[in-house]
């Protein structure tokens, strides 16, 4: 991955010093390991501190709506996707933005590693990479992990690991993957309604109503979220079970046809919440119906502002 | 008590659906006391947290009806809608919510019989699966 840092350095100086971009938004490296943040620069001098390697899960999309000067984002397949249906919903153009693609094999989680490493009781002072293995080192110790073991959940089934729209890419395009996305969906929907209500009462059950998984959303850019509105409230704010579980119903309904699954949400969520699997039911679904899939083309209208007169429509009487 | 009821909330469009009710109620027809009408400007005006919110405040069942496609006041409202309603079905369906509460139907102002049977045919699938379960706000009781 340390081509990668390289090469967006050596980009991103070029940008700069030719005026090309007022700004540039990519990564820094986080103070604690495995936690990457988001880095926003101006300047010549900030670009060695622009970093990337496996932990750079944050989706960059999320600082572009309604922003009005011209930037460097730095995207990767997900990312990218996310930028198409921000520019498909009019929150910035294509002319704002030079995108920096980054084919990508796939963001580590965190807490894989911090389960497997801390059940022997370690902390972790630093963690490398090489050759398709996590080197993770603290005090008295040093663990080789095998890479694929440690994806997120949504990068293991991710079907775009290349950036859709880009002006430059930092290397070679990586094969992309053919996989079945919805296994786990399916298990779910070949359940009883009452194991359904019963194992989604149990999911949204820790939910502490932070709203974490909203904020780190690319799409959630309402000037009011319905979670605010008061008059009418259309969702209490308690934690109540029914309320947290409106919540997450109306969120994830929100992101319909929208989702790229870039998994911020649930990388976000404090308490561990799958929250994908509201989203990804809906994305399932869509696919299914109108044969959409977010993000994927220029220029394509989303599938819930445009209609077919043919449309599926069995369920009404 | 008394045996149970279902209450069920009916978002009508205003240009066609709530006038067939309208109708089938000139017309004298038979239908269930079960519907609760809401009047909607169109199909396309009822978003999916009127659903949820009639559910959370206890309704047993929720039925939407608009026009037919082609025939929306407003040329297309009723194609949006039902695609928002095709996704929101399945989705509820899969959170554990019974298929059986959620309806949705296309009725003109002229088919007051069809508004009959529909609402008759709402009123037994709900009727059916009992006092809504899930998804119901409950009060909590502060003595």
């Amino acid at each position: 991955m340390f081509e990668y840092t390289e090469k967006i350095r050596e980009i991103v100086k070029r940008l700069l010093q030719d005026r090309v971009v007022d700004g540039v938004i990519g990564f820094r490296k986080g103070t604690v390991p495995m936690m990457n943040h988001p880095f926003f620069m101006k300047h010549i001098e900030q670009v060695p501190q622009l970093y990337w390697d496996s932990w750079c899960g944050v989706n960059l999309a999320n600082y572009l709506p309604k922003r009005q000067d011209k930037v460097a984002v730095v995207a990767k397949g997900c990312d990218s996707r996310s930028i198409v249906v921000l520019i498909a919903e009019n929150q910035i153009t294509r002319d704002q933005l030079y995108i920096i693609g980054i084919p990508c094999k796939g963001m580590l989680d965190r807490r894989k590693i911090y389960d497997t490493v801390r059940t022997r009781g370690r902390d972790i002072t630093d963690v490398m990479e090489r050759d398709g293995l996590i080197v993770v080192t603290g005090k008295d110790f040093s663990l080789g992990l095998d890479r694929n073991q440690y994806l997120q959940e949504n990068c293991a089934i991710c079907l775009h690991r290349n950036p859709v729209i880009y002006d430059e890419l930092v290397g070679e395009m990586v094969p992309e993957q053919e996989i079945d996305r919805y296994e786990d969906i399916r298990a779910i929907e070949s359940m009883s309604s009452e194991k359904r209500w019963e194992y989604f009462s149990k999911l949204t059950e820790p939910c502490i109503r932070c709203y974490a998984c909203r904020n780190a959303c690319p799409f959630c850019y309402c000037p009011q979220c319905f979670v605010d509105e008061s008059k009418p409230q259309w969702v209490g704010k308690t934690i109540d079970p029914t309320d947290t579980l409106t919540f997450h119903l109306l969120r994830a309904f929100h992101l319909a046809g929208r989702c790229t699954d870039c998994g911020s949400c649930e990388r976000a969520c404090p308490v561990g919440i799958r929250v994908r699997m509201f989203t990804k039911k809906l994305e399932k679904d869509v696919k299914e119906l109108y044969g959409y899939e977010a993000g994927v083309q220029l220029g394509e209208r989303p599938p819930l502002d445009t209609y077919r007169p043919e449309d599926p429509q069995d369920f009404i009487k | 008590m008394a045996q149970w009821e279902p209450k069920i909330i009916a978002l009508l469009c205003n240009w066609c659906s709530y006038g067939a009710a309208d109708l089938a109620g000139v017309s004298r027809l038979k239908q269930p006391p079960n519907i609760r009408i809401i009047r909607v400007p169109c199909s396309g005006r009822v978003n999916p947290k009127f659903i949820l919110a009639s559910l959370r405040k206890g309704a047993d069942g929720v039925w939407v009806s608009g026009c037919h496609p082609g025939d929306c006041h407003y040329i297309e409202g009723n194609y949006y809608a039902r695609r928002k309603f095709a996704l929101l079905k399945d989705f509820l369906e899969y959170v554990g919510i019974e298929p059986e509460r959620v309806h949705f139907s296309w009725i003109s102002s002229a088919e007051a019989t069809k508004f009959a049977k529909v609402a008759e045919e709402v009123v037994d699938a709900v009727r059916k699966v009992g006092p809504a379960r899930y998804l119901v706000k409950r009060e909590v009781e502060v003595e």
